[in-house]
């Protein structure tokens, strides 16, 4: 797949409304955006980081200022031929729900005129992309589809005409924290393939943390407060509203800076359904452990087995695990990983790659370690 | 516009305005015509409707006759019943009044399926939470159905009761074709004897009629609103009525 | 009760088919025509309310006057102006009605599209009236055909009384033979026969609904 990056510029652009003399959404603000690079725009309610956003694909018309992608001034091509090239990814997804999901998908490359062929092409091509398997998916309709679904399809419609640019609105928001993790870390993946330039609103500073190359942190009216990487924001935040913003426990957040697979996993002893129970409970002793974590064929965790459980005679079952140990990813930052861990009170959490699949352990103490003050090289 | 001023003469000249064919003997003959049938109907279908949307039962019954009722055209109704009532209803003697009496049996069954449906659907649209709490207070069946479900229930009724009203003031007009009093004489003798201004003066009669009475519901639907529930009232087009024929 | 002859004449109906045939047809010219004028009416209307808010309160406000004035005497104000026996008269009274509701269901149905959908449509590069005509109305289309039934089975009973003004329908046959000649058959098969069409077009818009938007059917999986 051909990746190709824009550049956008933001000079000087302003959102008035209302009459002259009126408060200003967005004041002066002036941006330079990396080619394909995560740039996060983000800051309390009222400070314009969605206007400004919008303001890059003309949903809505700055009141003064230039924006340029790739140098060429948005305002130099009609606004509808500007957002062909423009990939839109919002909370609510916005899927049309009565075309199905290949004809959401192709509907840019559709008022391109792209030849038909190409464009079922490239429908299959981002849906396997997305990990929503062609076949399957292809000819549903929105209502049949789940919210994790739903987001995946959005991402996909958006990247279908191959845009130089994305902008995302709060894309993941809608969803609850544990899917949120998976679609984040889904797209920070998508994103080391393509390597698009995107510019991602959101009201979190973990998400912004976690998401971005570099964070623009807006105050109300619009006015650029910092603009730098996670880190030295972190490390150094230009002033009193951005050391407030990014909230106290900075030292915490830096958590959000490192992900599971910077630390080293453990591995634990493991077993199958069948698996006599006597023999578990010896390589348990030997091993001086209490639990083992029971899988699937396909490697995926089906819950923790106690020695203690153990007894009798007979082969080890699936329902002898107590499921519903919470996962994590290579991906998820250390952060989300330690709050997962904490709110189901365990002290190991299972990481599992995309499939599901066990990679290993990592343990609260781990994670605990790192904050430390010493610092972890993401 | 000659012929506006032959219609404005029709309504100076006070010929018209006394005797069995002037405007308040018509106008009363329409008034007795279309009021006896609503209350008729009212009478019968409030309880129906009432019983049904407290008690929940046969309510999808009930919606479907209405809507079948709906696909039946009122000139169809009214000619049916004069047909099959009116002779048995001269051999009792009933000459004289045949016509009215047949044309109100059909504009009260006319007027009940718009009513049964808006009585039941305003009742089983009441919050259930409500009626849980007034329950939970001690309060009996009927005292949860008077004193909390009709009043919330109110303005729906009301305006299954204005569809139905204007309804009645239309259908009491065809009645003329089967020989009754009403305004609806001055339209049917002025088409068939060629007085256009009569016809016309009889039309904008009906017209303005049937106008007050939209507006005398629509301001009793208003004003039975309770000011509480004022600000529920979704934004928009609608103000909770089934969609009526116009007849 | 009809004169010696038996209850339902199941002979003078078999005579006379071509002729209740003929009826239903223009019966069913007369609906048609009040349906599409209304249609095309409402769909301006709407868009022009939807453009300029302002306009919503006026139109609905003499559209529901005007649906308020029965039939017969709406007919009759027209008839000085646009003639007795006359297509016209009959067309501008049934288009009026029709407007009322179609106008409401239009906007409704419009009005219902979610605005996140307007806004990706936007956001992707669609033009105004691509979005109105590829986004807008197909999804909007289950409320807009709920209201061209609603529409037609009204417009069904009323074409029944342009009878009373000359023009022929089924409602000729339950008027001008039915009831001039006290003759029962005639009024049953014309009464029946609108029925009938009421209901046939009913079903046929529902289906012709289902047909056209496939996607109303799905169910959210498990959700």
């Amino acid at each position: 797949m051909t990746s190709s990056a824009a550049v956008v510029r933001l000079e000087h652009v302003s959102k008035r409304y209302g009459p002259q003399g009126g408060a200003l959404a967005v004041s002066d603000l002036s941006l330079e955006i990396p080619a394909g690079e995560i740039v996060v725009l983000v800051g309390p309610s009222g400070c314009g980081k969605t206007t400004t956003m919008k303001m890059i694909n003309r949903l809505i018309e700055p009141t003064s200022g230039r924006i340029t992608i790739d140098g060429e001034d948005v305002m130099s091509l009609p606004a509808v031929e500007l957002r062909r090239r423009i990939g839109y990814v919002i909370q609510q997804v916005g899927l049309f729900p009565h075309l199905t999901v290949a004809e959401n998908v192709a509907v840019v490359p559709r008022l391109l005129r792209w030849p038909p062929g190409q464009v079922k092409d490239r429908v299959e091509e981002l849906l396997d992309l997305v990990r929503l398997e062609p076949a399957t998916y292809r000819d549903r309709y929105p209502a049949a589809l789940s919210g994790g679904e739903r987001q995946r399809v959005g991402v996909a419609r958006a990247l279908a005409a191959d845009p130089p640019l994305m902008l995302m609105d709060e894309p993941f928001g809608a969803v609850d924290p544990i899917l949120r993790d998976r679609l984040q870390n889904e797209f920070l993946r998508l994103q080391a393939q393509v390597r698009k330039t995107v510019v991602f609103v959101t009201h979190d500073v973990d998400e912004a943390i976690k998401m971005a190359d570099r964070i623009a942190i807006l105050q109300r009216g619009g006015i650029l407060a910092q603009y730098d990487t996670p880190d030295t924001i972190l490390a150094n935040p230009a002033s009193e509203f951005v050391a407030r913003f990014v909230g106290a426990d900075r030292g915490l957040k830096r958590l959000s800076l490192a992900c599971v697979r910077d630390l080293p996993l453990s591995q634990p002893i493991t077993a199958r359904p069948g698996e006599p129970r006597a023999a578990l409970r010896d390589r348990l002793e030997s091993a001086a452990a209490d639990y083992a974590l029971l899988l699937d064929e396909q490697d995926r965790p089906l819950g923790w087995i106690g020695r203690r459980d153990l007894g009798g005679e007979g082969a080890v079952a699936a329902d002898d695990a107590t499921p519903g140990s919470p996962t994590v990813q290579p991906e998820t930052t250390l952060r989300d990983a330690l709050s997962v861990m904490l709110s189901s009170s365990v002290q190991l959490g299972v990481v599992v790659d995309e499939r599901e699949r066990v990679l290993g352990l990592i343990s609260v103490d781990a994670i605990s370690a790192t904050l430390g003050g010493a610092s972890v090289e993401p | 516009m000659e012929f506006l001023a032959d219609v404005a003469a029709w309504f100076i000249d006070p010929a018209n305005w006394s005797g069995s064919d002037g405007v308040p003997v018509r106008l009363g003959e329409h008034l007795v015509l279309s009021a006896l049938p609503l209350a008729a109907a009212a009478a019968l279908a409030l309880p129906i409707g009432l019983s049904i949307g407290h008690t929940r039962r046969l309510a999808g019954l009930a919606l479907n006759a209405s809507n079948v009722g709906r696909a039946i055209p009122t000139l169809a109704i009214l000619v049916m019943a004069w047909l099959l009532l009116s002779r048995p209803l001269v051999e009792l003697g009933l000459r004289r009044e045949a016509a009215e009496i047949t044309t109100a049996i059909a504009m009260a069954a006319l007027a009940l399926p718009p009513m049964v449906t808006n009585t039941f659907v305003g009742i089983s649209q009441v919050d259930r939470e409500l009626v849980e709490a007034a329950r939970g207070m001690g309060m009996t069946g009927a005292q949860v159905l008077f004193r909390v479900e009709v009043p919330v229930a109110l303005p729906v009724i009301l305006a299954g009761m204005r569809t139905a009203a204007v309804q009645v003031v239309a259908t009491a007009t065809l009645g003329a074709v089967v020989g009754t009093g009403g305004l609806g004489r001055y339209l049917i003798d002025g088409i068939a004897q060629r007085r256009y201004e009569e016809m016309f003066a009889g039309a904008v009669l009906v017209a303005l009629l049937a106008m007050a009475a939209e507006l005398l519901f629509g301001w009793l639907q208003r004003r039975t609103l309770s000011p509480g529930l004022r600000a529920h009232r979704p934004r928009g087009l609608d103000d909770a009525e089934q969609v009526r024929s116009p007849a | 009760m009809t004169d010696g002859r038996p209850f339902i004449d199941l002979d003078w109906i078999v005579r006379n088919l071509d002729d209740i045939w003929q009826r239903t047809a223009d019966h069913v010219v007369l609906t048609v025509l009040a349906v599409g004028i209304g249609f095309a009416i409402s769909m301006a209307l709407a868009l022009a309310i939807r453009r300029w808010r302002v306009l919503q309160a006026p139109v609905l406000a003499i559209s529901g006057t005007l649906y308020s004035i029965p039939s017969l005497a709406l007919f009759s104000l027209l008839i000085p102006f646009t003639g007795i026996q006359s297509l016209l008269t009959a067309e501008t009274a049934l288009v009026s009605y029709t407007i009322l509701i179609l106008v409401r269901n239009l906007i409704a149905g419009l009005d219902g599209v979610p605005p996140e959908v307007i806004e990706a449509a936007e956001a992707m590069g669609y033009g105004d009236w691509q979005r109105l005509w590829r986004i807008e109305l197909p999804i909007a289309l289950p409320v807009i055909i709920a209201g061209v039934r609603i529409a037609t089975v009204t417009t069904v009973g009323l074409v029944t009384v342009t009878a009373l003004i000359g023009l022929n329908s089924l409602g000729s046959l339950i008027v001008n033979v039915g009831l001039a000649r006290f003759f029962f058959t005639a009024t049953l098969v014309g009464s029946l026969g609108a029925v009938a069409l009421a209901v046939a077009a009913d079903v046929g818009l529902t289906a012709l609904q289902r047909v056209l938007t496939p996607w109303a059917r799905s169910r959210a999986l498990g959700t």
